[in-house]
């Protein structure tokens, strides 16, 4: 059996140590938070005037999904960081050299980072209450859920970055440029049909594809059985993912 | 500390032909140590001679190509999880949280171990960090950094203790502490295996030591027989006006060599006879000094006589 010995202590300590860190707090909450209250201000009441593809948007949950996405990437973003931050300062051996398994110190982080990822979507339902007023047709928890699917998937691919970057200081970066061009892919913008082949092929292998889809098919009020296939894709980049990353991942 | 004969004691850790490669480099080559219960026993040479690499290899954070090691009776890659419950150890150059305090990370450990020491507060207080229980690591000096690696190394009890370039960095007075603290922990009957490339350290805290040297282990044995065996030259300085006295002092046994600067006289020979030879002979011949010192060689000098070069180099 596997033993997540220390994982509450673990996880809960850093938690602590997240919150502590004044700028990795209130940068990976307060920008989605913000960005939504920004959008949310000029679409109001000014969806036909704005241009086609930004009005796609204000459709049906265009600005919450593109708001979740990013609340996910910086989740994942922060993930980077500190695995990096982490590994460079020899945090991640010291941690190995106890009876504590690999697992569970990675899992400490995931935990923390799906938490935080809950709390924003949070802020973010209450911050634009006024803007995009969910209807009872929005089963909040059922985007909630789907949004913690989204970001435990993207984590994995997480994980892969953080085992690629050479030092802490490439890792935003780095992230960054892996994580943001999927969004402009994952049909918020342009829809997948309007998109050239090869672009399609790509968008079709994106974690991101398979998010979006989810989360404004949930917001729209479809059922899970309807994005049965979302939810496989999103699985399915957390296997392969994990998969690449038990094998590239590096401890020091 | 050495009151028993190598015999008497059971070893704790045995290595036997271990080898690792990092790629094209040979980090360690055919290395081969037995470390006793009870004992502070030295890996010593300079940076990059394959110290971590053999410690880590013993504290199952790294496998070896080659050959075979046990501690406490039990592989330490096979049985990593069941060995670490009873090993402390302290990594070169690592770090914690930059944000943990030091009461947490002592709390944390605490719960990782089914065995738990006494209680942290008490730990800190020996240590002399309970007044920086609420500090944050990155506000700590290098010297409490180094305590609080080594309160965490002892958290669990240990059997065996694992310190891997404890002093570097610090500055004399902390050492000195360390070296304190160290000598504690066998005093209550651990088994510290340790690395360093100061020769200082080695020499005034290891019981025994091991010579490495480009990954090879060149000599295993107390400090002082080290010295004995590979460097039995000592050397007399003493300042004398007596003018006879150059003539008297090469009749000295096991002489081998004077050389003298107006009256300062340097006499050299070997054998822990020579330095007795040397003051009879000063009393023989009624040879009034007015600065008599031995020069002794160290584990530095045993160094460079095995090695051909210095450690610093």
């Amino acid at each position: 059996m596997i033993s997540l010995r220390g994982l509450p202590e673990l996880t809960w300590l850093e938690t602590k140590i997240f919150l502590r860190e004044p700028m990795g707090a209130i940068g990976t909450i307060a920008v989605p938070v913000l960005t939504f209250i920004v959008l949310g201000r000029i679409g109001v009441g000014k969806t036909a005037e704005v241009s086609a593809s930004v009005g796609s948007l204000f459709g049906a949950g265009g600005v919450p999904v593109l708001v979740s996405i990013l609340i996910a990437n910086s989740a994942v973003l922060s993930l980077v960081t500190i695995i990096s931050i982490y590994r460079e300062g020899g945090i991640l051996k010291r941690l190995r050299a106890t009876p504590l398994r690999p697992l569970t110190i990675l899992s400490a982080h995931v935990i923390v980072k799906l938490a935080l990822t809950a709390v924003t979507m949070i802020l973010m339902m209450l911050a634009g209450r006024r803007y995009y007023a969910a209807g009872p047709e929005v089963p909040l928890l059922a985007f909630g859920l789907a949004l913690l699917l989204t970001t435990w998937s993207i984590m994995s691919i997480g994980f892969v970055i953080a085992s690629i970057v050479p030092t802490a200081r490439f890792a935003q970066p780095i992230g960054a440029v892996v994580l943001y061009p999927m969004i402009g892919l994952s049909g918020l913008f342009v829809p997948l049909a309007a998109l050239p082949p090869g672009l399609r092929a790509v968008a079709r292998v994106l974690p991101m594809t398979y998010a979006v889809s989810l989360l404004e098919g949930i917001w729209r009020g479809e059922g899970w059985m309807a994005h049965m296939g979302d939810v496989g894709g999103l699985f399915a980049v957390f296997f392969i993912c994990t998969a690449i990353a038990s094998r590239v991942f590096r401890w020091e | 500390m050495i009151h028993q004969t190598d015999d008497d004691r059971s070893a704790v850790i045995r290595v036997t032909g271990i080898r690792k490669t990092y790629g094209s480099l040979v980090a360690v080559d055919d290395v081969s140590l037995e470390v006793f219960n009870g004992e502070i026993f030295g890996l010593i040479g300079p940076n990059g001679a394959g110290k971590t690499t053999t410690m880590e290899c013993v504290e199952g954070i790294r496998t070896p190509d080659r050959g075979t090691i046990s501690v406490l009776g039990l592989d330490p890659f096979r049985d990593v999880y069941t060995l670490q419950e009873r090993i402390g150890v302290q990594l070169q150059q690592a770090q914690l949280q930059k944000r943990i305090k030091v009461r947490e990370a002592v709390q944390l450990w605490a719960s990782l171990y089914k065995k738990k020491r006494a209680v942290g507060d008490q730990l800190l207080e020996q240590l002399g960090l309970y007044e920086k229980r609420d500090a944050w690591f990155m506000t700590l000096s290098g010297g409490q950094k180094q305590r609080l690696f080594i309160a965490l190394a002892l958290i669990n009890d240990p059997e065996v203790v694992f310190l891997d370039e404890l002093t570097t960095g610090l500055d004399p007075q902390a050492r000195r502490a360390i070296w304190d603290l160290v000598r504690g922990i066998r005093d209550r009957g651990k088994t510290v295996f340790l690395t360093t490339h100061l020769m200082e350290e080695a020499e005034r805290l290891c019981d025994r030591v091991a010579i490495i040297e480009r990954g090879r282990i060149i000599d295993i044995d107390q400090p002082e027989r080290l010295v004995a065996r590979h460097c039995p030259e000592r050397s007399v300085l003493l300042t004398t006006a007596d003018a006879g006295a150059a003539e008297s002092f090469a009749r000295i046994p096991h002489l081998s060599s004077v050389s003298s600067h107006q009256e300062r006289f340097t006499l050299a020979g070997t054998g822990d006879e020579f330095v007795t030879d040397v003051i009879q002979s000063l009393s023989e011949n009624r040879i009034r000094v007015t600065e008599f010192r031995t020069v002794l060689p160290t584990l530095e000098d045993v160094f460079l006589k095995l090695t051909g070069h210095s450690i610093r180099d």
